[in-house]
């Protein structure tokens, strides 16, 4: 398979399985034939793609075959590769669970075509390199998840869109915005390009009030401290397979752009690195506290791991700011002549990086997970409230263990994915002496536990209320969410054990899957194998590229100018 | 022109940003509209506005020489103007179930957080 066809295909496979499903739109069979399909197909060409980038190759597709940098470029290294992988996971979990998991009301008004669209942009999204392109991707990620937030129309999902519909545009506009800045004054939307230019530029610090309007654009779709109202107003509305997608990818996009835009912008070289990654920081570290506080104070089983996605999204800012913060400070050593410190520093950077980049990798499966088990919770109890259900332990201890491994994988407990997550970031942290945001971490970790010992005392430890108390779920109201559901619930349970087996086999080849991460945050943070790629910079680069490539350079400048 | 333009996308962003503080969720949905105007006339604005030179090549020159306003910009323009209609259009629609649901007042809007 040509390389440009397999960096493609992540993105055309689920657009082909939504058009077919749109073209079949009488036909529910159809829908659901096309979306397993297209999800599983989506899956293989992503294990083929981590294959490919895992050995330090940089595949790159140029839409239309036009010159670097006026194409727009798809770029797959190995962090865009580990996302994509992640986003056919959450995909083919998706698929197997909605199969049981969905009602028949909003599977007939088109719940297939809408969520593959919803992963094609997901895909799109982490594999452009032209922030133009990114921003068009985000639409249509917005425009997917808005329809599939509001599909069935009942009075909460209303509630939650309007919210979550009206913070999200004014991110979009701020993005578009930040676009037009951008262009004006570096003349490019390549992001390579953009990071060159900007790294020539002779004053680079004029360039950073505009990253600061793209960063909180990317910031609120992270869902970010001060940034997250939207996501605990409307993640809990929808049927927990949508909500179980949006809470897996949608701010994981975000915190990739991030990933992404301050490694390629603010590289060590820039001066202000070190302001915007302490910056970084602290916004990490009030996003874990608040997030963990509000959680602790919710009685419902979404809503409780709502606010968990907020303090998670923290960890891996967390991350981000530290190998920023470090490899600012190693340039610093470096000119003021100490050497031994700058490697330090330079190697703790480069293992924070790693770190964020496994958290989000352990996280979007565990996260996904969560919600799916929580969807399997008000299927056999008729609510998740936390207050009218219990006696789950007794009465399904399967699903005690479904429950158990996502949720002390989330808290951090030893060999599951999400303690050699953190132990990764405490390790690097430490290295680079951040020591009071690794103590917010760890803090927030005790009460992470804290939350996932509620849920499991208040849905499976505790008794069920009495058939009399007026709390209690009434049996028809149980028998009424099965008489509308798809199939049975042995679809549920098999599509969150697939997540469960993902993330057990994190837990175990831990090493690997490390050494992956390892290999994506050397590549953040080197950026030559990308800015190569995606400017087309090849040893083999053919004549008439760089003479196109050079004549584009020679063209007027913009007016703006560059700074 | 620039200056006149500039207080314009100010004036625009305001004027979105009032209308998304009042309680009245059809204000709301203007809000937003405004505010995606805003920005494209922002594009606009960085573009650079130069009259009687457009970035055309002369029938005799093979390489563009005068010093033009850059066509990109308004081309993203054109992206964004044809995302925003479709969303400000979804948002319409959701903006009348939401009306028909709940009424007018956002106030009324929270019996999802309780």
């Amino acid at each position: 398979m040509s390389p440009a066809l397999l960096v493609v295909l992540p993105v055309l496979l689920p657009v082909i399985g939504s058009l077919v499903g749109l073209a079949a739109r009488r036909n529910v069979r159809v829908q659901r034939i096309a979306n397993v399909t297209a999800s599983f197909a989506l899956l293989a060409v992503a294990v083929e793609l981590i294959r490919r980038t895992a050995g330090g190759e940089v595949l790159v597709a140029r839409l239309g075959d036009w010159p670097a940098p006026v194409a727009i470029t798809f770029v797959a290294d190995v962090t865009s590769a580990i996302m994509v992988l992640l986003n056919a996971l959450v995909a083919a979990a998706a698929a197997i669970y909605a199969l049981g998991g969905i009602d028949r009301r909003r599977e007939e008004a088109g719940y297939h075509p809408l969520i593959l669209g919803l992963f094609t942009s997901v895909s799109g999204a982490f594999l452009t390199a032209d922030l133009f392109n990114l921003y068009v991707w985000f639409e249509v990620m917005l425009m997917s998840s808005f329809v599939l937030l509001a599909l069935g129309g009942s009075r909460p999902q209303l509630e939650g869109a309007i919210k979550y519909v009206t913070l999200s545009l004014v991110g979009s506009t701020l993005f578009l915005a930040g676009i037009g800045l951008t262009y004006s004054m570096l003349g490019t939307l390549n992001m390579a390009h953009l990071a060159e230019r900007l790294a020539e530029a002779g004053e680079p610090e004029r360039f950073t009030p505009v990253a600061a309007v793209l960063l909180v654009a990317f910031l609120i779709k992270a869902a970010a401290f001060p940034f997250f109202a939207w996501l605990p107003a409307s993640y809990h509305t929808p049927p927990p397979v949508i909500s179980a997608v949006f809470a897996g990818l949608l701010t994981k996009v975000g915190v990739y752009v991030v990933i992404r835009f301050t490694a390629l912008m603010f590289p060590a070289g820039n001066p202000d690195a070190d302001v915007i990654h302490e910056l970084i920081i602290w916004i990490a570290g009030f996003t874990m506290v608040t997030g963990v506080l509000a959680a602790a104070a919710q009685g419902e089983v979404r809503r409780i791991l709502s606010f968990h996605i907020i303090s998670q999204i923290g960890y891996m800012l967390m991350g981000v700011g530290i190998a920023g913060a470090a490899l600012a400070e190693a340039a610093a050593a470096e000119a003021a002549g100490d050497a031994a410190r700058a490697d330090a520093l330079r190697s703790a950077g480069t293992l924070a990086m790693t770190g964020a980049v496994f958290y989000v990798l352990h996280h979007i499966v565990v996260k996904a997970n969560l919600f799916l088990v929580a969807g399997i919770i008000e299927r056999r109890c008729g609510s998740g409230e936390l207050a009218r259900i219990g006696g789950l332990s007794s009465t399904h201890p399967r699903l005690a263990i479904l429950f158990m491994v996502p949720a002390l994988s989330l808290a951090g407990i030893p060999i599951l994915s999400g303690f050699w997550s953190k132990f990764v970031l405490v390790r690097a942290g430490l290295a680079a002496e951040a020591y009071v945001i690794i103590a917010v971490s760890l803090a927030v970790s005790v009460m992470t536990l804290f939350s996932m010992m509620k849920i499991w005392t208040g849905a499976f430890w505790k008794p069920a209320p009495e058939p009399g108390d007026p709390k209690a779920v009434t049996p028809e109201a149980i028998e009424r969410g099965e008489r509308e559901a798809t199939g049975p619930i042995g679809w549920m349970e098999a599509g969150s054990v697939f997540l469960a087996t993902v993330t057990i086999a994190i837990g175990v080849l831990a090493g690997p899957a490390i050494a992956l991460a390892e290999r994506g945050s050397a590549q953040l943070v080197d950026g030559g194998a990308y800015a190569d790629a995606a400017l087309d910079r090849r040893a083999d680069d053919d004549e008439e590229t760089a003479t196109a490539a050079i004549a584009l350079d020679a063209a007027p400048a913009p007016a703006g100018g560059a700074p | 022109m620039h200056l006149a333009l500039a207080v314009v996308v100010g004036l625009v962003y305001a004027a979105g940003l009032y209308m998304m503080l009042r309680r009245s969720i059809v204000k709301l949905l203007i809000g937003l509209a405004l505010l995606g105007h805003g920005s494209n006339l922002l594009i606009f604005t960085t573009a650079g506005l130069r009259r009687d030179s457009p970035p055309l090549v002369p029938p005799d020159a093979d390489q563009l020489e005068v010093i033009h306003t850059d066509p990109l910009p308004p081309a993203l323009i054109l992206t964004a103007i044809v995302i925003s209609f479709a969303i400000v259009g979804y948002a319409a629609v959701l903006v009348k179930r939401v009306f028909e649901v709940a009424g007018d007042d956002l106030d009324t809007l929270r019996t999802s957080e309780s």
